[in-house]
Order: structure tokens, then sequence, then C-alpha cells
């Protein structure tokens, strides 16, 4: 997406090779009706709902139209009723339009407030599932799909359903009522004039025919392309540092003109379309006014119409079609909002890679007091999707309470071995099992509380600081809290902070290094309290007196419990009971810590090597 | 949470919407042309009820066929004039607003890349991007449709009004009866609406907010299962949306109800009046027609001036969060050099620098104090001490990302405060601790760091010092796409890739923060072998936290309670400082005497 391309996206063949895939012209395949079946099942539940506010909408019009029909009475009938001194019609008439435009007003009220709360949930319930099922997908599906690309689903997308909900669906239940109210009213009044109003619409509908289809083709395009502007945007904004020190500034200026250059081509596309529209509905409906009403003087001149039917004929025609114009809006937000709802459709139709089990399984019950459960890698295997292998078939235990330490060079896959044991990823082959249960079988929710993993990058969410540490638990108390920090040394600096625990990370003076923020992350994991804790160089930031206060902690902590460690640093190694060095996928060493620096393998030389560092 | 309503400055909608001239002033011709030529097709809509009374009161009644053809012909060619006006005004508008769109979303870009850094360290993204998108859609549908019709309808207004008044002005005056009323309702609505619409806008923000950092924060939500309560508080955050878009509907309801009825009545009572006037001979029955059809084609104008309100008052409200950001103030600018003579090799140096981030309380305690610092000319100094004792804000004051409260940092004895940022920043190359690669290729992202006129050559030679040659084994080679919309690299992997791109420039001045923390043993070895070679022609500040990053640097500074508490070689202070020697071997201060 950063060289701008001309090509409809859309249409664009899928490139064969191993980074063609859809995820990268950010268009996931939408199966067929996926789109109408998602706003079904939005509507669905408010079904009876949406039949009030449509009831509500049926009475106003009738309400509303009923006006002109009073003009004819009143020109035709109470006023030769009043020159022969009956009072009584033109009473009638009072009343009537009295009645008729408060019930118009209150009905009108009624409607809004009916339709707001309709919109609401329908709103309410999709950026619900959104969010929902982006928090579900495997966090193999978040590294491809990017975070730019993930908000606009849920901010400008959902922001389009909006537009339609509250503009478009009313003008078009509007339109089709009024439309269909005073056609029949014509036909009513008069046969002829009635006939040549409704012939009106043959053109009409293909006019609108013709711009759905030139205007879906834009609408889409301009929804791609302001996607690419978010995209772009939130990444300069969460890289600014980096921004400014190598002064990318006026690169990236450029860069932004060039996706905002194509947002705004698209957007002035889709105007122009919705000016040709114009004009074609308001001749067609200005040619119909002049030949209803040439007919219909001719009539009257011939005596055979009344002159209030024709009057009443022309203010109809005016309400007829006054909200062509406004139709061609719905059309408008109807083809933005069709084509954010179809890339809706498409995200919700991924199916996480890691899904809950059909038929959960528990994990059996402790059989000592101490936390911990065993895990073994049952001839796994793992491969991404698109064929490189990255661990080839192994098979490993992990005891109960057993620490185990995982050494190697990057990219000797030691991540992808936690994150197989986190279930990030599921293996290509074989089992991971959790004290016997494979881990496909457990319930997610009760998997994550078995099973903690602190990566290295640590992220801090809006909020306190306590609220942060209580990610790990959520109904801890403060006690807990402060007891977790303390364990792992985080309390001084946090107790420094201005309001301490209730410092927003956000707020003034609550920056936080990113040792600092490695310290809260273990607190985060300490509270959370797992059977097995996966730490992925999660001490890479933290001082070495800080990284001896942790391993201190967790000297205690880890007491019992199951633990991998991922650790370039080998002082972490001390606490271990084990140690494997990976290459290449494979796992070339495992012995005790001791067996190993006495041996003469790979790890023996990296230890010499650190202890040279030391001196 | 929600930084943004901080002080809500109380401003009128039209005194917000006027600070959107600037914008609109190169497209003002095309604006005003499109509000004359809309001005012009309602106008036509008007004449077309006087074709009818002409028709009714002359030909029809005098039976005259020929007349009859002339007045419907008349009525064809004004709607044919009024179709082609309408679409012209919107042809006019069309590419025009959508410039304005852009032209506002550039200016806000690229003004939030010139703030300081503590700005955006208050800001969460999610409330700058609503800004960029939502608001600057309101703003360009307020251009579109409110600004000009707005006028439209009021000069459609008075028009239809003084024809209804030159007609029978009785009932014109029947007519404007509920004119006070409905401009008090408005005026009333105006108020409360832009109230609620500026609390819905900020829960807008907040809610991206939530959507933004439950996706970049995806692996500790799921590490700890956590994804339940960042729904619960997704969800939280909705119904309070929800809640105050009922309350906006509820408004818009109660103007709407109100701008329907009374005209309606006022239409009702105009056409007994009307009918009385006819029946006493008084009035024709065309006019009575004309008069009728004129106050029924006015309708929609009026009926719209609730919807043209509310979103006005969303526009202004829109209007105001850009410019709450527009008016943050950017870095200082550059100040003209003056002629300092230029002591030619002098290195970097701190001389007596104090640093309080802009917005602490002036009296809390500064993180840096008094830091006197000398880095001679190709020497290179590590920086070590506890986490969270300043290093890294040490090391943002020489790129000036943060300014200097008082002191002084001179490179090569040239003031930084004297040099551009440009300038300063093209001789200062800094690789920071969070390795962030931008959406572009591998070869781009180290090349960022060089003079354009760089090439393969330096960009191989940087790849190895950094040991980042993993990049050549890469699908598609040092052109791979990373960052967000590409291939996700190790921690480890982006580490030695901004690195790299900190040597690929061969700087007069390198800044590393802990450059080497997510590598591996082994290639930590080799990167600070290939490293020492670069290190000897430069000056360089490393913030350290190891010994094995320590030993690259000639000297080591000792950063305590934001004081340089010692200086000097590795070995020295491990033997004569306490604090020292427990940072670096992490064991008890009384091992260590």
């Amino acid at each position: 997406m950063t060289a701008p391309t001309t090509t409809a996206p859309a249409k664009a063949a899928p490139r064969p090779e191993e980074h063609g895939d859809p995820f990268d012209r950010d268009v996931l395949p939408t199966p067929p009706g996926a789109t109408g079946a998602l706003l079904r099942s939005l509507l669905t539940p408010l079904k009876a709902r949406v039949a009030l506010t449509a009831l509500l909408l049926l009475l106003q019009q009738a309400a509303v139209q009923a006006s002109p029909l009073l003009v004819a009475y009143a020109i035709d009938e109470a006023v030769p009723a009043f020159a022969a001194d009956d009072h009584g019609p033109l009473i009638a008439v009072a009343v009537g339009y009295l009645l008729c435009a408060s019930l118009a007003g209150a009905l009108q009220y009624a409607f809004i407030v009916a339709a707001a709360r309709v919109n609401q949930d329908v709103l309410l319930d999709l950026r619900g599932r959104i969010f929902r099922h982006a928090q579900a997908l495997s966090i193999d599906f978040h590294e491809r799909y990017t975070s730019g690309r993930l908000i606009s689903r849920s901010t400008t997308d959902v922001e389009s359903l909006r537009e339609l909900l509250d503009e478009g669906l009313q003008e078009l239940v509007m339109f089709i009522l009024s439309t269909v109210y005073i056609c029949v009213l014509l036909l009513w009044l008069d046969l002829g004039l009635g006939a040549v109003a409704v012939a009106s619409f043959g053109p009409l509908y293909l006019l609108m025919r013709a711009y759905r289809r030139r205007a879906g083709r834009v609408y889409r395009l301009r929804s791609t392309a302001i996607a690419a502007v978010i995209v772009k945007f939130v990444e300069t904004m969460n890289g600014i540092r980096p921004v400014r020190a190598f002064r990318r500034e006026a690169v990236n200026d450029a860069d932004f003109a060039v996706l905002n250059k194509r947002h705004e081509r698209t957007n002035g596309d889709a105007l122009l379309e919705m000016a040709r529209y114009v004009v074609g509905s308001r001749t067609v409906a200005n040619t119909a006014v002049a030949l209803i009403v040439l007919w219909g003087a001719h009539r009257v001149a011939g005596d055979t119409l009344a002159l209030g039917v024709l009057a009443a004929a022309v203010l109809y025609l005016r309400r007829l079609y006054d909200p062509i114009d406004r139709l061609a809006m719905f059309l408008n937000s109807y083809q933005s909002a069709a084509a954010s709802l179809e890339k809706i459709a498409g995200l919700l139709a991924q199916t996480p890679s890691v899904p809950e089990p059909a038929s959960p399984r528990e994990l059996p019950v402790l059989r000592s007091e101490h936390p911990g459960r065993e895990v073994v890698f049952d001839g796994v295997r793992f491969a991404y999707r698109t064929g490189g292998e990255v661990l080839p078939t192994f098979d490993l235990t992990l005891p109960t309470g057993q620490t185990v330490a995982v050494v190697g060079s990057t990219g000797a896959g030691k991540s992808t071995l936690a994150k197989l044991l986190a279930r990030f990823y599921d293996p290509t082959d074989g089992r991971v099992l959790l004290d016997g249960v494979d881990l496909r079988e457990l319930p997610i929710a009760e998997l994550r509380r078995g099973v903690v993993m602190v990566t290295q990058e640590a992220f801090l969410f809006s909020g306190t600081v306590a609220e942060n540490i209580a990610i790990g638990r959520p109904d801890a108390t403060r006690e807990d809290i402060e007891r977790a920090a303390k364990a792992i040394g985080a309390h001084e600096f946090i107790s420094a902070l201005p309001e301490g625990y209730d410092t927003d990370v956000r707020k003034r003076g609550g920056r936080i290094s990113a040792g600092q923020r490695q310290l809260v992350a273990f607190a985060r994991a300490l509270l959370a309290d797992p059977a097995v804790l996966i730490l992925d160089e999660a001490t890479s930031s933290l001082d070495i007196p800080g990284e001896r206060a942790v391993q201190r902690a967790m000297a205690t902590v880890l007491q019992g419990r199951t633990a991998v460690v991922i650790a370039h640093r080998l002082s972490t190694v001390e606490i271990a009971d084990r140690v494997l060095v990976m290459e290449h996928g494979r796992i070339v060493e495992d012995g005790t810590p001791a067996e190993l620096i006495t041996g003469t393998g790979r790890f023996a030389d990296l230890h010499r090597a650190w202890r040279d560092s030391l001196a | 949470m929600s930084t943004a309503t901080d002080t809500p400055r109380q401003r009128s909608a039209v005194r917000s919407l006027l600070r959107l001239w600037p914008y609109v002033r190169p497209v003002r011709a095309r604006l005003f042309t499109a509000a004359f030529v809309a001005i012009l097709a309602s106008c036509t809509g008007l004449v077309i009820p006087l074709v009818l009374k002409w028709m009714v009161d002359g030909p029809v009644a005098d039976r005259d066929r020929s007349g009859v053809w002339l007045g419907a012909l008349f009525v064809l060619l004004l709607g044919l004039g009024e179709a082609v006006l309408f679409g012209l005004r919107r042809w006019l508008v069309a590419r025009p607003l959508s410039h304005v769109e852009a032209e506002m979303r550039a200016g806000l870009y690229g003004h939030l890349q010139r703030l300081p850094i503590a700005f955006h360290d208050r800001w969460a993204s999610g409330q700058l991007l609503s800004r960029a998108t939502t608001d600057l859609m309101l703003v360009r549908m307020f251009l579109a449709f409110p600004l000009t019709f707005l006028l439209v309808n009021g000069v459609t207004i008075v028009v239809g009004v003084i024809i209804m008044l030159i007609q029978d002005w009785t009932l014109g005056l029947v007519i404007l009866g509920p004119a006070v009323p409905v401009i008090v309702m408005c005026v009333l609505f105006e108020k409360r609406y832009a109230e609620v619409s500026r609390r819905a806008q900020d829960q807008v923000g907040d809610l991206t907010t939530v959507v933004e950092e439950s996706v970049l924060g995806i692996r500790i939500i799921k590490g700890f299962g956590r994804h339940r309560s960042q729904a619960r508080a997704f969800r939280e955050l909705s119904w309070k949306l929800r809640g105050t878009e009922l309350r906006k509907a509820q408004l818009l309801a109660v103007i709407w109800a109100v701008i329907v009825t009374l005209p309606e009545i006022a239409v009702g009572a105009a056409l007994v009046v009307g009918c009385v006037q006819v029946a006493d001979g008084q009035l024709s029955a065309g006019t009575l027609v004309a008069f009728l059809s004129t106050a029924l084609a006015l309708r929609w104008s009026v009926e719209s001036i609730g919807f043209l309100l509310a979103i006005s008052q969303e526009a202004a409200t829109a209007t105001e969060r850009y410019f709450e950001v527009m008016d943050e103030e950017r870095e200082s600018a550059d100040r003209a050099a003056p002629d300092t003579p230029v002591e030619g090799a002098d290195g970097l140096r701190f001389h007596g620098v104090t640093f309080r981030y802009p917005d602490a309380p002036p009296d809390s305690p500064p993180v840096l104090h008094g830091i006197d610092l000398h880095i001679r000319p190709g020497e290179s100094l590590a920086l070590v001490g506890a986490t969270g004792s300043g290093k890294t804000t040490l090391t943002a004051l020489v790129p000036r990302l943060h300014e200097v409260t008082s002191g002084r940092i001179t490179l090569d004895g040239e003031d930084i405060m004297a040099m551009s940022r440009e300038e300063l920043r093209a001789k200062v190359a800094v690789a920071f601790e969070e390795p962030t690669l931008f959406s572009a290729s591998v070869g781009e992202n180290v090349l960022m760091g060089a003079a354009d006129s760089a090439g393969r050559a330096e960009l191989d030679r940087a790849l190895a010092v950094a040991q980042a040659d993993f990049a050549h084994a890469l699908p598609q080679g040092t052109d791979t796409q990373v960052g967000e919309q590409g291939l996700s690299l190790s921690g480890g992997q982006r580490q030695r890739l901004a690195l790299a791109r900190a040597v690929v420039g061969r700087p007069r001045f390198l800044v590393l923060d802990d450059p080497l923390s997510a590598l591996d043993v082994h290639t930590e070895a080799a990167v600070e072998a290939a490293l020492r070679e670069v290190l000897a022609e430069t000056t360089a500040l490393i913030v350290a936290h190891r010994p094995s990053t320590v030993l690259l640097a000639d000297r080591v500074a000792l950063l305590s309670g934001g004081r340089i508490a010692a200086i000097g070689t590795h070995h020295e202070l491990l033997r004569t400082n306490a604090e020292y020697a427990h940072l670096m071997s992490g064991a008890d201060e009384e091992v260590q005497r």
C-alpha cells in the first residue's frame, strides 16, 4: 500500500507468490451473501421495534400527505358552501388541518426517537461484534492484518453504517411511503394524471440503477483509500520518535499526500456521480410536472377536471419529486455503507485459526498443593501456512514444577515454541498437552488462566498503573497488586510517581521507562498466578539489579510452577532446572545448567562468552 | 482517559466555523458561485407557482388552449433550468470540497509530525485519528450542505414570503405567524445540541482509543485471557455513547416536531382565511392556489433547517476539536545560527543541563539536574544508571526530541539550539530501544539514516555492522516489505535493523539507547566486534545495562538521581563506586566492598 496503485484493488488478480495474499491489499474474501446476512442478523433481534418504527412512519406520512387533499376539498367544496353560508365544510377543513399538523409533529417526534433507538442498538451490536471478533482472532491473524485496518473497520466503516441508518434508511422508507401514498392519492384524484406520475418512475428507476452501479465502484475505492490514509496516520503517530530523529517529516508528508490525494480523488468522483444523477432525476421529474400541468390545465379549461383537483395534484407532485435528491443521498450512504459492511463481513467471516473447542475438556484437578502442571509436546511440527518450516517434528516433556530455560540465537524458533505452548498458534502436526489434555480441547478462558506469557514488548493500556497490573487478575485487591509489585521490585518507582498506583500512565508525569514497563508486565504475570508461566525475553530492558530482583522473586514464585524462560542473557539460566539449546528449530542440547556448562557443547561456549563479558 | 476535554473552551458555533475560512479561501470563488447557483435554482422553483396562477386565472379561466400550451412550456423550461442549476451546483463544489478536506487532513498530519514529543506522550493516537477522519468528514459535509443551504433556504424563504405578501398581505402575515417561536426554539436547541454533540464526539474518540489499544496490546490481552474485561470496557464506553446519541436524537426529535407542526398549522390557517376571502370574492382562486403552492414549496426550506443546524453544530464541534490540536504550539522555530566561532572538533558537551518535562508542575524536581559531560571527538561514553534514572531522557535531548530546560548542549562547540533541527538530526543518528520499522522495504528502512545519495554499498556495510545479514535471506531480500504492512520480524531482528539505520550514514555523532538488549549473546558479541570499528571514528553516547555493552565505550558515566554521580573507565568505577558495581554485577553492595 506504500506505492500508489491506480488499478482497482478489488479486481487485482491475486499474486501467487508468498506475500501476495489478500491481506496485502485489504480485500479479505467476503463469502457471497455474507453482507446481507450480517445486516439481517443485526436487525432480526429488533424486529418488533423495527415494525413499531415503520408503523409510526406510516402514520406520520398519512398525516402529512392529507393536507393537499384538504386543500382540494376546501377549494372545490368548502368555498362554494361558504359562499352559500354553509360554514360546516370550512370548519371541518380547519379542524382537519389542525389535527393533521399536530399528529404529523407528534408522530415525527415518536418516530425519530424510536428510530434512533433501533439504530443505536444495531451499531452497539455491530461495534461489539467487530471488537469481540477481532479479539478472538489469533495472533497469527493480527500479525498479518495490520492494526490500522482493524481500527478503520471499527471506526470509519461503522461510521458509514451509522450514516446510512441515521439519515439514509429513514429517507428511503419515507421516500417509499410517500411515493406510494401520493401515487395512490393521485390515481384516486384523477386516473389519467396519476398514471403520468406513476409512469415517470420508469426512467427514474433506470437512472437510479445506473447511478448505483457506477457509484458502487467509486465507493469501494474510496473506502480502501481512506483505510490506507488511516494506516499511514497511525504508523506515524505511533513511531513519532524515530520519525523525528530520522527527519522523516518531509518524506512522510509526501507519502501521506499521495494517499490523501487518492482519497481526495475518489471522494470527488463520488460527489460528481451524485451531481450527474441529480441532473437526470430532476429533469425527469420536472418534465413530468410540466406534462401534468399541460394536460390538467387543458382539462380544467375543457371543464373535465375540477380546479381544486389540479391544485392538489400540483401540490402532490412537488412532494412526490422533492425527496428524489435525498434518495440519492440514501444511495450515497447505502453505497458507502455497503462497501464498509462488505469489509466488516469479510473480517467477521475470518475464523479464528485457534478456535474454541467444540467439546471442551476440563483440566484434571491438581494432584499436589503445587500449582504447576506437566507440559508435553507430542510429535509437534510447525510450519507457516505459506510453507516455511519453523520447527521440524519434535517431542518434549516438561515435568510439573520444572523451570526450563530456552536459549539459542535469534530466529532459532524459541518464540515459536513458546507461542505454541501459549496456544497463540496451533501446531501443524502433533499435539501440545497440558496435564494430558490437548490445548485445543481446553476452553480458551481456562487455558489463559493456566498458561500466561510475558513478552518483551510491555504495552501499557490507558488507565492507572494499578489497573495495568490488575490485568493479570481483575478481581485482585489493592494489597494483592502492591504485593505483586513489591515482589518484583516495582513498588519503589510506582510509589514515586505523582499519584502512586493511581497515576494515569498517559497523563502528566506518568512517563514510564521501558524497563519500568517490563516490571509492570512482570507484576501483572505474578498476579495472574498461572500453572505455567512463559517468559519470552521478558527482562531485556531491565538493568542488572532489576533483573536480579526479578530473578529472586521468580525463584520463589516459580516454586512448584512449570516455567519456560526464553532469554538471551545467561544469568537467567541460573534459576533454571534445565536448559534447552535451540538451533534452526531443533533442540540441540538438553540438560541441567551444570551439565551443559561443564560440557563441550554450544552452551558451554555461550556461557564462557557471557562470563567473559561480565569481567 | 480523554485528554481532549481538559479545557473545553466555550466558543459559539459560528466563531468556531469561521476558523475554517483560511482553508475555504482558495476555493471561495467556486463555493460562492455554487451558492449563487443554488439560490437561483431555488428561486426558479418559486416562480413555477406564479406561472400556475397566471394559467389558472388567465388561459384556463378564458378557455384559451394556446395559452395553456405557453404556460406549460414555461413550467417545463423552468423545471429544466432548475435541474441543470442544481447539478451545476454539485459539480462546482465536488472537487474543491474534497480538496479542502484533504488539505485540512494533510495540515493536521504535518502539524502532528512537528508537535513536541511531549504532546504525543499525552495524546492517545485514537483521539488524533478520530480528528483526522470523522471530524474532517463532518466539516466537508458542512461545507457541502448546511453552509450553502442555510443561506439558500434563508433567501428562498425571504423571497417566498415576499411573493406571498405581495399576493395577499393578510395571508402572508398569517404564514409568518410561527416564525418567532420557531426561531426561539432553534436558538435554544442549538445550545443544548452543541453540548451533547461535543460529548458524543469525545466519547467516539475514547472508544477509538480502546479499539486501538486492544489491537496494539493484543498479545497481552490474549496472554492473560483478558479479552472479556477488555470487551467489558469497550461495552461500557459504547453504552455511554449510545446514551449520548439517544439524547441527541431526542433533542433532534423535539426540534423536528416544532418545525413540522407550527408552519403546517400556519398553512392551514392561511387556507381557511383564503377560502373565506375567495368565497367573499376578495381573492381569485388562482391566487389562492399559487399562494398555497408557494407556501408548500417553502416547506422543505423550513423543515430542513433543523437538520442543517444539527450538522452545523456537529461541524462546529468537529472544527473545535480539529483546532484544539492545530493550536498546539509546534516545536519552537529554529533560531538563526549566530556566527559563533566553531572550535573545530570538540565532541559532544553538556553544559549544566537541567531538564524538566514541560508539562510537569514547576515545583517538581527536575528529571535531570546540572548535567556536565564532555565526550571527546571519536570517544564513546557509556551511560549507566538504574531503571528510570533518566538515561533515555538524556539521550532524547541530543537530537532535541525534548528541549533542555536550562543549560546548553554543544556539538563541536556549536550550540544545538543554534542549529536547525534538520541540520542537527542529520549530524546525530539515534537507535531507540524500541526499534520501530516503517511500512517500507528493509533497505528503505535502513537507508533512512543516510543521505539520499547512499546506495547498495552503504546498505550492505550497515547490515554487516549490525549483523543483520538475515535481511538478504528474506523472501525478497532487502526489498522485502516490513512494518505495519509487511513481514513481521522478531524483536532482535528489528533491533539490528534499527542499529543498521543508525550507523548507515556514518554520522559524526551517534546516540544508542540500549541497542543490543534484544540480542542473544552470540549475535551481541558479533555486533559489538563490528560496532567497535564504527565507534572508533564516531563520537558516541551509549545507554547501557550490561557490562558487555559498557565495554564498547571508552569511558562510563553513572547517572543517579538526575545527576552525573561518577565518571571513569568501567574498571575504575567497578572498584571505586559501590552503586556502579551494584548495577553492573547485581551483587549486593557489601560484597563489592
